[in-house]
């Protein structure tokens, strides 16, 4: 076990509790939970169902008590890095403070307690709601019309194609391909796929930035649309955005921008207004609804005008009088592409962030731009920058300088751990070989921001001079790095009575 | 502004540090006139009380006061104050999807638990860390069918929940799946021999609800046996979870595709909720979603990684499984926590307290005169109900009286205009059953 180093300031070991599996806790007779008595008489289950329908009780079912299960993920809780416990610079995921206010509003009577088929009269406060979001929302990016129904930025990607090739179907021609830069995220070309389009990718120029000369002639009357992410996953902004759009436009395609990085852009400039067509946004990241471990997030896809009939059901609609109501039939529309309305209870919480900035939210986008920005030029020249462009709310660095003493960006990722830090995006974007993608996000203070240039700092010294003790960490974390290959060629997926040893940990 | 922990000293601190005049220096590669000079027209800022007050407001204009008879894919449960007790700890709530897994034990564990108990209550032998909900669980399944049996045919209940098929048809639409819907009995189950006639060996799958949309359980033996014989294979949806702790589990079933909801999650006006997809061991290269496994550390002590994520979009691009990235993690939590607290017995007694329910409720309905039960196949906690009258209107009736009654049934279903689907769960105090029956039947015995 590796003493702690006086230069690692933001953390200190201290223990924290083992546990097991739930299941291997459990014992017949024990109890977490009871219910109220049954009020009505009671039925013989087997008689009112049918032998053949009833269960007796699902096999395996962990059987514990209140505290047992207080304790058990309490316990798991503390095994996890947290955006609550410090930094968490994960580039392209936009880890920001998620304010607590929202998850109260979000839990409210009235607000949780609501039936997505109950009558629209008992609904006009849920409908207000994403009313206002949808307004904010338009706002923000500058387009026209808007759905908030995608559940992801996925299927907002999924959505949006959708809407592209409805829109040019009715036009006479779907067209065959979709254009994706290198750079893009892995969503981008598996979307295009389920939309039923073809994948060209194109590469980056030598700057990282689209080829503009070569676009024009991969553009034809074949694309139907180009999918970039703006600023790109290399945190530099497409300065030629509205020169893209007219090439496509001109042959009648059109620009999708993947709004991953609307952290960089939120308040500064909108996309609507430098010719994007169709857009999502990742509520989950600009708009601060909590990760959750990975979910849930909300996807809403924002539009031009001429998209409008094409929008998903149901759509949100005010009535004489100023009622709110949601139209299920529209003849154009793409249909349905998921169930019920959307994840409403994820679109309160971003309304609430939308509420608490107003039109301060800019203050939010310039402060991350300013902490990306301090990082770079305080690590520029300990790590390799392949892209030298100015830097919007992410900066990437390669491992090349590090890589001549065999450590590469996973190794000092796993380091920055031990100095009590989540790491950056390792080994993406895929055009920058051997990535650490940093985005800090407006939620550090510099002083969280010193911290981490220290950590990193002293982490390339470590590198050149104890190159063992970066390619083996972390060394403070309750297990050690994992067995990812045995883990995929002999997957246990489960847990199971026999095939389990005691807990090991 | 209270989320932005910077003075305006130390912004200009790190201006200097940039070598930066001013911050707008930082945004020079913008295109100047496409910068904006005017601040967004945004309502705000608002501080904490005001953003309560806001959202009280507008809960203040929804259904508070009024008793739901409503279910139709998303109940309302009892839920232990528990859930949210760990959901809200900032450790699960802030914490990103367990890629680090040397600092994502308590998340990766807590997934591994959760594909334990969705494998458990569904009879199948792997599952996987969730899909956004029912609907896209039930559309990726049958996605995921067609990959396996190399087929486009697809044969699909109208029992199966409207919104599940309609968002099925939409992601059907270009993959190349032809969609062919199965009527129903007069008992309200799939109608078994249109199944057994349609089947062919080019059907990829074949998929049912259970209790499907009417509320009614479908007996799946015959099914299974009917598509396994033309190698076609049997794709189980299911929209109430707690049916399971009373109900077998589909083990016919070659993948199943569950809502979660009913598992600790509120009904939250139509989400978040969590889809699940279970399936055999031997298929589990073509699942969508992501994998917790078990592993073992450098010294040999058990830890639990994502796995098999060579099927995932992030590695496969446009050779992946499914384009699903974030997906609806805390919810999964959510049913982890719930499912772990209820416990074998809970689930049990939670389960049989529904069907109790439901049948006082159905047999307390059936006394009104002019209604009856539409189906005689055995429900769950759901049932459907033909009245003499619309069922809209008699809506309008009981909206009178703080009642928000059953779900019309005639846009999905145009033969079935005067057929409503009641639901009951133990959350329905019986002394609100009977003022909905009386309520009823005193709407009915008026004069049109």
């Amino acid at each position: 076990m590796e003493k702690m180093n006086d230069k690692i300031k933001k953390a200190t070991r201290h223990t924290n509790q083992n546990e097991g599996l739930i299941f291997e806790k459990s014992s017949p007779g024990k109890r977490a939970f009871e219910l109220p008595p049954l009020d009505v008489p009671k039925v013989d289950v087997a008689k009112t169902l049918g032998a053949q329908h009833r269960l007796d009780g699902v096999q395996g079912f962990p059987e514990v008590s209140e505290i047992e299960v207080i304790r058990h993920f309490t316990r798991l809780s503390t095994w996890n890095y947290a955006i609550d416990l410090g930094m968490y610079p994960l580039g392209s995921c936009t880890m920001k403070y998620n304010p607590r206010v929202n998850e109260f509003v979000a839990r409210l009577d009235g607000i949780a307690t609501e039936h997505p088929y109950q009558p629209q009269e008992l609904s006009q406060g849920c409908l207000k709601i994403l009313q206002l979001l949808e307004k904010c929302l338009l706002e923000i990016t500058g387009m026209d019309c808007i759905t908030l129904q995608p559940a992801a930025g996925a299927q907002g990607e999924l959505t949006g194609l959708l809407l592209i090739r409805a829109y040019l179907e009715k036009q006479g021609n779907a067209r065959r391909k979709v254009l994706i830069p290198d750079s893009a995220h892995g969503t981008n070309p598996a979307t295009a796929v389920i939309a039923g389009y073809e994948v060209q990718n194109i590469k980056s120029e030598s700057h990282g930035q689209i080829d503009v000369d070569k676009l024009r002639d991969l553009v034809t009357e074949d694309v139907a649309a180009l999918m970039i992410t703006n600023p790109s996953t290399l945190g530099i902004f497409e300065e030629r955005i509205p020169e893209i759009a007219e090439i496509l436009h001109a042959k009648g395609a059109l620009l999708y921008m993947d709004g991953a990085n609307m952290n960089a852009l939120t308040g500064v400039t909108r996309p609507g207004d430098l010719g994007v067509d169709v857009m999502h946004l990742n509520l989950h990241k600009t708009f601060s609804t909590p990760h959750g471990g990975g979910g849930p997030g909300a996807g809403p896809v924002a539009i031009k005008k001429f998209f409008e009939p094409f929008r998903p059901v149901p759509i949100l609609v005010e009535r004489e009088g100023g009622k709110l109501a949601l139209e299920q039939v529209r003849p154009d529309s793409i249909g349905k592409v998921r169930a019920f309305g959307g994840n409403f209870g994820v679109l309160v919480r971003a309304l609430a962030y939308i509420l608490a900035y107003g039109p301060g939210v800019r203050q939010a986008t310039e402060d991350a731009v300013l902490n990306a920005n301090y990082i770079r030029k305080h690590l520029e020249g300990v790590y390799d920058l392949p892209y030298s462009l100015p830097s919007m709310h992410e900066v990437v660095f390669s491992d090349a300088k590090q890589k001549r003493n065999g450590v590469n960006t996973m190794d000092i990722a796993k380091r920055l751990i031990d100095y009590g830090f989540h790491p950056y995006t390792t080994a993406f974007p895929l055009i920058v070989p051997g990535a650490l993608m940093i985005e800090p996000t407006e939620s550090e203070s510099k002083e969280e921001c010193d911290l981490f240039i220290d950590a990193m700092k002293s982490i390339a010294e470590e590198a050149a001079a104890t190159p063992e003790l970066v390619k083996t960490a972390p060394h403070t974390t309750r297990v050690k790095r994992l067995d990812e290959v045995g883990a995929a060629r002999k997957p246990v997926l489960r847990w199971k009575p026999a095939s389990h040893s005691k807990a090991a940990d | 502004m209270r989320y932005l922990p910077k003075s305006p000293a130390e912004r200009q601190e790190m201006l200097t540090a940039i070598g930066a005049k001013s911050i707008e220096e930082l945004f020079e590669t913008i295109p100047e006139k496409y910068r904006l000079h005017d601040a967004l027209k945004l309502p705000g800022p608002l501080s904490e009380a005001e953003v309560i007050d806001y959202f009280k407001q507008r809960a203040g204009e929804n259904s508070l006061g009024y008793t739901s008879f409503l279910g139709a894919g998303v109940y309302q449960h009892l839920r232990s104050v528990i859930t949210d007790t760990i959901l809200l700890r900032g450790e699960f709530l802030t914490s990103y999807t367990p890629y680090q897994a040397e600092i994502s034990q308590g998340t990766l564990q807590a997934i591994f638990e959760f594909q334990t108990l969705m494998c458990q209550l569904t009879g199948q032998e792997v599952a996987n860390a969730s899909m956004y909900d029912g609907s896209t669980a039930t559309t990726e399944a049958v996605l995921m069918a067609e990959r396996l049996a190399g087929r486009g045919r697809v044969l699909v209940a109208r029992s199966v929940h409207p919104e599940y098929r309609e968002v099925l048809r939409t992601y059907a639409k270009n993959s190349g799946l032809h969609v062919e819907e199965i009527g129903y009995t007069k008992s309200g189950t799939v109608d078994a021999a249109s199944i057994k006639s349609a089947l062919r060996d080019d059907v990829a799958a074949v998929v049912v609800q259970s209790p499907n949309f009417f509320g009614v359980l479908e007996t799946l033996p015959g099914i299974a046996d009917a598509a396994h014989g033309v190698g076609a294979l049997l794709v189980v949806a299911i929209a109430e979870g707690v049916s399971l702790g009373a109900v077998k589990p589909p083990a016919e079933a070659d993948i199943v595709a569950m809502e979660a909801q009913s598992f600790g999650l509120p009904p939250s006006y139509g989400g978040p909720y969590a889809g699940v997809i279970a399936s055999r061991d031997k298929f589990v290269r073509q699942m969508p979603g992501r994998l917790a496994g078990e592993t073992t550390d450098t010294e040999g002590k058990r830890g639990f990684v994502l796995t098999l994520a060579t099927r995932e979009q992030h590695i496969r691009r446009e050779k992946a499984t499914s384009n699903i990235c974030t997906n609806q993690a805390l919810c999964a939590l959510a049913a982890t926590v719930h499912l772990t607290l209820l416990g074998k017995e809970g689930l049990r007694e939670m389960a049989e307290q529904n069907v109790s329910k439901a049948q006082f409720a159905i047999g307390e309905l059936e006394k009104i005169p002019g209604v009856k039960r539409a189906f005689d196949g055995p429900f769950f906690n759901e049932f459907t109900l033909e009245f003499p009258r619309s069922v809209r209107m008699i809506n309008a009736e009981l909206l009178k009286e703080q009642i928000a009654g059953p779900l019309a049934l005639g846009t999905a279903f145009p033969e079935l205009t005067k057929h409503g689907l009641v639901c009951v769960t133990e959350t329905t105090p019986r002394t609100e059953i009977e003022r909905f029956a009386a309520a009823v039947k005193n709407i009915l015995s008026n004069p049109l």
